[in-house]
C-alpha cells in the first residue's frame, strides 16, 4: 500500500502519510511505534548475537513487539478510518510523525545496553499492558491481554541478564553501568502522559502511565539490587518522543527501514 | 538451511573389529538406526562430525545473507517472516549442533572450527544478496536444493540426524513456499519488481545447481557414504530432480533461467541444463567466492565481541547460590 502523495509547499510531491490525529490515535501509534522500534533495533542483532541461544532469544523479543505494533498500526487504521494500513504507518511517515520514546530508539550498543534498554523498557511495558486489558476499550483490552503475556516473558529474560551482567565479572559490570549512564536519563519520558492521553485516561479509555511508576520503581529496586547497580543520579531528563522530537538516532532507523517500500510507492509485496 | 552434498567419507582409518564392524553394516543394511551409544566405526563417527557440524555451520552462516534484509524488508508482514525464517535457521543450527555432540564433540570445538577456517560451510552463503528479490530466490531455490538433499537425510542411518532432519525439513518446505510466493508477488507486481525478480534468478540459478556438489563422475567418496546410507542419492541424481522441479516453477513465474542450453528431453522427460562452470564453484570452495571473507569475518566479530558475555554468564553461573538474587 502506497501513502497519500499530496503536493507540498511549490512543486514538491512528498511520499510521507497525512493524518489528522484525534487523542487516541495518537496514543495508539505512540504504543505502537514503542514496539516496532524496539522491536526493529532488536532485530538489527540477527546473525551477530554473544551465543546461539540468545540469537534465538532476541528474535522472539523482536517478533513479539512487531506483532503488537502491527495489531496496534492495524486498530489506528480503524479508529482513523481512512483506509491506511499497518505499512502506511510504518513505512509512509516522516521521523517526526513517530510518537516513540527515545529510549527505544537508542542504538543497540553492547548486549548490555541492549539488555538494560529492554529492561527498563519491559519493566514499563510489562505492568503497562497489564493494566489496559481492563481498559474501557475493549480492542485494545484485547490487544493489551496478548501484550501483557509476551512482556511479562520479556522482563524475565531482560532482568536475568541484568543480573547475570551485573553480577557477572568486572568487564561485565563496567559495561551494564556504562550503558546505564547512557540509557537512564531516556527512562522519564515514560511516566507522561500528553495532553490528549491524559483526558483518555480520565475518561478511563487508557491507563494513565504516571501510575505506574511505583511498580515499576519496585522492579527496577530489585533487579538492580541483584545487578550491583546503583540509580545514576543527574538532573538531565530528555523528552519528547511523543512529540515527534527525536533524537538523531531514528532517522537513520527510518531511512534504513523505510527506503525500499519509499522507493516503489504503490508497490504490493 | 541445508547441506551441500559433502561426499567426505574417509577411508578407513584405525582397524576395526572386523566382526564388529559386520554386525554394523548388518544393521545398517537392514536399515536399522544407528544411536549415539552404539558401535559405530571410527570413519563413520567422523564422517557423521563433518557433516552433521558442516551442515550447523552453514545453518549459522545461512542467518547473515538473509538476515541482511530483515531491517530493509518492505513491509511488516514480509520482514516478521523472514525474522521467524532466519531464526529458524538459527534453531536449526543449534538441534544439528546438537546431533552433532551426541558423536563425541563439543559444539565449541565445532564453532571454533569455523572460525579457523577450517570446517567448510555451503558455498551458497558466499554470494551477496543485492536486492530484496534476493530473499525470493533465495527461499524458492536454495532452501529448495537443501529440501532435495535433505528429505533423504530424514532416512539417515544416524537417528539423531534423521530425527532433527524431520523437523527442520518440515520449516524448510514452509521457507520455500514462502520464497516461492514472494518471488510470485514479485513476478506480479511492477515492471521494476519483475525485473528484480528475473536479476535474482539470473545470479542465483548457476550458484545453485552446483549446491549440489560436483558431477559424480569426480565424486569419489560418495559409495562410502552410500554403502552407510548416509547418502541415499547421487548429487547429479539430486540436481536432475530439482531442475525437474524448479523449470517448471520458473515459467509459471513468466521468468528465464540464464542457461540458453536448457532444454527438455522429451524421451526422457527431464530437463537437461548446459554446462556448469565448475570453475566457479571450486574457487568459492577455495575462499575466493564474493563474500567469503566477509561471513566469516562477521561470525568471528560476533564470537569475539560476545566473548566477555558468555564470560560473564559463566562467571554468574559458577557463583555460590546464596549470592544470586531471582530475577524480576
Amino acid at each position: 500500500m502506497s501513502g497519500i502523495c499530496e503536493p507540498a509547499m511549490g512543486a514538491m510531491v512528498g511520499s510521507a502519510l497525512t493524518l489528522v490525529e484525534t487523542p487516541l490515535l495518537r496514543a495508539l501509534l505512540a504504543r505502537a511505534d514503542d514496539a516496532l522500534i524496539l522491536g526493529h533495533r532488536l532485530s538489527e542483532w540477527t546473525g551477530h548475537a554473544p551465543i546461539l541461544e540468545e540469537e534465538l532469544a532476541l528474535a522472539n523479543l523482536a517478533l513479539d513487539l512487531i506483532g503488537q505494533a502491527r495489531l496496534l498500526y492495524e486498530y489506528a487504521g480503524a479508529i482513523e478510518g481512512a483506509g491506511h494500513g499497518e505499512d502506511d504507518f510504518a513505512y509512509f511517515r516522516d521521523p517526526p510523525q513517530f510518537r516513540n520514546l527515545l529510549l527505544v530508539e537508542q542504538p543497540n550498543g553492547d548486549f548490555a545496553a541492549t539488555m538494560l534498554r529492554h529492561f527498563l523498557y519491559a519493566a514499563f511495558a510489562d505492568p503497562y499492558w497489564r493494566a489496559m486489558t481492563a481498559a474501557g476499550d475493549a480492542t485494545l483490552a484485547a490487544i493489551a491481554a496478548k501484550a501483557e503475556k509476551e512482556m511479562a516473558y520479556h522482563l524475565r529474560h531482560a532482568a536475568a541478564w541484568v543480573i547475570r551482567l551485573g553480577d557477572g565479572t568486572a568487564e561485565s559490570h563496567r559495561r551494564l553501568a556504562a550503558a546505564l549512564d547512557a540509557l537512564w536519563p531516556f527512562t522519564g519520558e515514560m511516566f507522561t502522559a500528553e495532553a490528549g492521553e491524559a483526558a483518555l485516561a480520565e475518561a478511563g479509555a487508557v491507563i494513565d502511565p504516571a501510575t505506574l511508576r511505583p511498580l515499576w520503581d519496585a522492579t527496577i529496586d530489585r533487579v538492580f539490587a541483584a545487578a550491583n547497580l546503583a540509580r545514576p543520579s543527574g538532573e538531565w531528563a530528555p523528552s519528547g518522543g511523543r512529540a515527534g522530537r527525536h533524537s538523531e538516532h531514528l532517522g537513520h532507523l527510518l531511512a534504513t527501514m523505510q527506503h525500499l517500500a519509499r522507493s516503489h510507492p504503490g508497490a504490493t509485496w | 538451511m541445508y547441506t551441500q552434498a559433502l561426499n567426505t567419507a574417509e577411508a578407513p582409518g584405525a582397524p576395526v573389529d572386523a566382526a564388529a564392524a559386520a554386525r554394523f553394516q548388518a544393521r545398517i543394511d537392514a536399515e536399522q538406526r544407528i544411536e549415539p551409544r552404539d558401535f559405530m566405526p571410527e570413519a563413520y563417527r567422523r564422517t557423521l562430525i563433518r557433516q552433521i557440524s558442516q551442515h550447523a555451520h552453514s545453518e549459522i552462516v545461512g542467518m547473515l545473507p538473509e538476515g541482511n534484509w530483515i531491517t530493509r524488508a518492505p513491509s511488516l508482514r514480509r520482514k516478521a517472516a523472514l525474522l521467524a525464517k532466519v531464526q529458524d535457521e538459527g534453531g536449526h543450527g543449534l538441534y544439528l549442533y546438537a546431533a552433532a555432540e551426541t558423536l563425541g564433540v563439543a559444539r565449541e570445538a565445532l564453532v571454533d572450527q569455523l572460525l579457523a577456517g577450517v570446517a567448510k560451510y555451503s558455498s551458497i552463503f558466499n554470494y551477496p544478496t543485492l536486492t530484496w528479490a534476493d530473499i525470493g530466490a533465495i527461499g524458492w531455490l536454495v532452501d529448495g536444493a537443501a529440501i532435495m538433499n535433505q528429505i533423504p537425510l530424514c532416512r539417515c542411518s544416524y537417528g539423531p540426524y534423521a530425527r532433527a532432519m524431520i523437523r527442520i525439513c518440515k520449516e524448510e518446505s514452509f521457507h520455500q513456499r514462502q520464497g516461492f510466493e514472494i518471488m510470485l508477488t514479485l513476478c506480479r507486481g511492477t515492471p521494476a519488481q519483475k525485473a528484480m525478480a528475473q536479476d535474482a534468478l539470473d545470479r542465483w540459478w548457476w550458484p545453485v545447481l552446483m549446491m549440489f556438489g560436483p558431477p559424480d563422475a569426480q565424486s569419489q567418496h560418495s559409495q562410502t557414504s552410500t554403502r552407510w546410507k548416509i547418502k541415499r542419492f547421487s548429487n547429479d541424481e539430486l540436481r536432475q530432480k530439482f531442475l525437474d522441479a524448479t523449470v517448471p516453477q520458473a515459467r509459471f513465474l513468466g521468468l528465464t533461467p540464464p542457461d540458453p542450453a536448457l532444454a527438455f528431453d522429451a524421451e526422457t522427460g527431464h530437463w537437461r541444463a548446459g554446462p556448469i562452470d565448475w570453475a566457479e564453484f571450486e574457487a568459492v570452495l577455495a575462499g575466493n567466492g564474493p563474500c567469503n571473507r566477509e561471513r566469516l569475518e562477521a561470525r568471528r566479530r560476533a564470537h569475539e565481541d560476545g566473548a566477555w558475555v558468555r564470560d560473564a554468564a559463566r562467571a554468574h553461573a559458577e557463583k555460590p547460590r546464596a549470592t544470586k538474587a531471582q530475577a524480576a
